[in-house]
């Protein structure tokens, strides 16, 4: 079990800029996100996307602020657990006991819910026969590419995901490319590298088309596909891989006894603790009169829940503000020579 | 104020009224209408307010973007008629517009 003075939900910029505000302070953290990297959605939708509205930095991409903020806070050494989510939370005396999905469990007086619009996971078919295929010969993700050599492959989506993998598949597999337009918005290189082996004979690429069911009862069998013109057609297929993207699911936070209106956790403005006594919420997730979802209202509201958890944390210190331009306290935490 | 018909993917219709200037996605979350989720905020990010728009309306909205167009490879069945409600702005001329959720999104 990991003791710890506070433990992060979500590694967005709102929950990075919190292990800022929690370490200046004086406090430790943890941090947890489903992702495998830091940043959220400034990292899984919109990494070159230009961002205009944070104080003082007249532009930047998501990429670049996320990089920013880690640099910021390198100083706490934070842990960081990726790649898992938060299933379970209970209240042991009064330390909050989390456990993740990966069997990893961590204890400490508060909990700051910095999970944006929640976790994220990959948008799956409509289809209902694909459920039963998923796993075995359905897929959205690629764990391990072996697993499809000498297969008959169809790939769904038009950008980098679906044409990486096409092109990666098609050194050894008849690969076929589905998408539901003409055009692709993955990079042009990887674009005319396509373009390239469907020269050669190794992608078939198939557009304007989309799925409309699956064939095959133990095993699939094959696809069948409609052309925006409504002609069907039939793709004999052992795997379908099918790359729409992330959506964003609140998961397992819907069941914690917090209140949650439209997907997100009221708060209060003063300390943004939940109605349950030592947990928080900041960021996207939170909501108050007049809240706003932008990244600057996250860092403020990480602020204040920072100093919010000093007191369940340290309840024998007295905390006292200071300025990150004149403690010396601050100076030490945050590892500067003097 | 323009009024605007939600349909959901089984028919059921819900006219409300939304002021000029609000995108079609904000007008549903104010009016608590099912089937726009908008997890995104209208950042054109996630793809999760995706409408079909009806034939007659289509050409009285402003042109779709290539990042719309983008953004809708990522939704539930597009189809020649979809779009983002986050993109269209209502205006007085969009008055009586239809626009029909997707299955995916209730």
């Amino acid at each position: 079990m990991i003791k710890t003075d506070a433990i992060i939900i979500g590694a967005g910029p709102t929950g990075l800029f919190a292990v800022h505000q929690l370490g200046i302070i004086g406090l430790k953290c943890e941090i947890i996100d489903n992702l495998d990297r830091a940043g959220g959605q400034c990292i899984e939708l919109y990494p070159d996307k230009p961002i205009y509205d944070i104080p003082a930095i007249p532009e930047c991409t998501g990429e670049e602020l996320t990089n920013s903020l880690l640099k910021q806070v390198a100083p706490f050494k934070a842990n960081f657990h990726l790649n898992q989510r938060v299933e379970e939370i209970k209240k042991e005396n009064n330390l909050w006991i989390l456990k993740t999905n990966k069997g990893n469990i961590f204890s400490a007086p508060n909990v700051i819910i910095a999970g944006g619009v929640g976790s994220f996971e990959p948008r799956k078919l409509t289809l209902k026969e694909a459920e039963k295929f998923e796993g075995s010969q359905i897929f959205y993700s690629v764990a391990n590419k072996n697993i499809f050599q000498n297969k008959k492959i169809s790939i769904f989506g038009g950008g980098d995901s679906a044409l990486d993998w096409a092109l990666e598949l098609s050194k050894t597999n008849k690969v076929t490319l589905i998408h539901r337009r003409s055009e692709f918005r993955g990079a042009a290189h990887t674009l005319s590298e396509v373009k390239q082996k469907e020269k050669e004979g190794s992608i078939l690429i198939k557009t304007p088309y989309t799925i409309t069911s699956i064939e095959g009862d133990k095993i699939m069998t094959g696809i069948e596909i409609k052309h925006e013109d409504g002609k069907l057609e039939k793709i004999k297929t052992d795997c379908v891989l099918s790359f729409f993207g992330l959506i964003m699911k609140l998961g397992p936070i819907a069941e914690w006894g917090l209140n949650i209106d439209k997907k997100t956790i009221p708060v209060n403005t003063e300390t943004f603790q939940t109605n349950k006594e030592g947990i928080f919420a900041i960021g996207d997730i939170c909501t108050y009169p007049g809240k706003l979802k932008l990244i600057l209202s996250g860092f403020h509201e990480g602020a204040l829940a920072a100093r919010a958890c000093f007191k369940r944390a340290k309840p024998n210190e007295t905390y006292r503000f200071e300025f990150t331009t004149a403690s010396k306290n601050i100076h030490d935490r945050l590892g500067l020579k003097k | 104020m323009p009024k605007i018909t939600y349909i959901t993917h089984d028919g059921k219709k819900n006219t409300v009224e939304v002021p000029t200037g609000l995108s079609v996605m904000e007008g549903a979350l104010q009016n608590n209408v099912k089937g726009i989720d908008a997890d995104c905020g209208g950042s054109m990010a996630c793809a999760t307010c995706h409408v079909y728009v009806s034939e007659n309306w289509l050409n009285k909205i402003e042109k779709i973007h290539d990042a719309e167009q983008d953004m809708l490879d990522m939704a539930y069945e597009p189809k020649k008629n979809s779009r983002l409600s986050c993109q269209i702005i209502v205006s007085n001329e969009l008055d009586g517009l239809e626009i029909t959720t997707p299955v995916k999104q209730t």
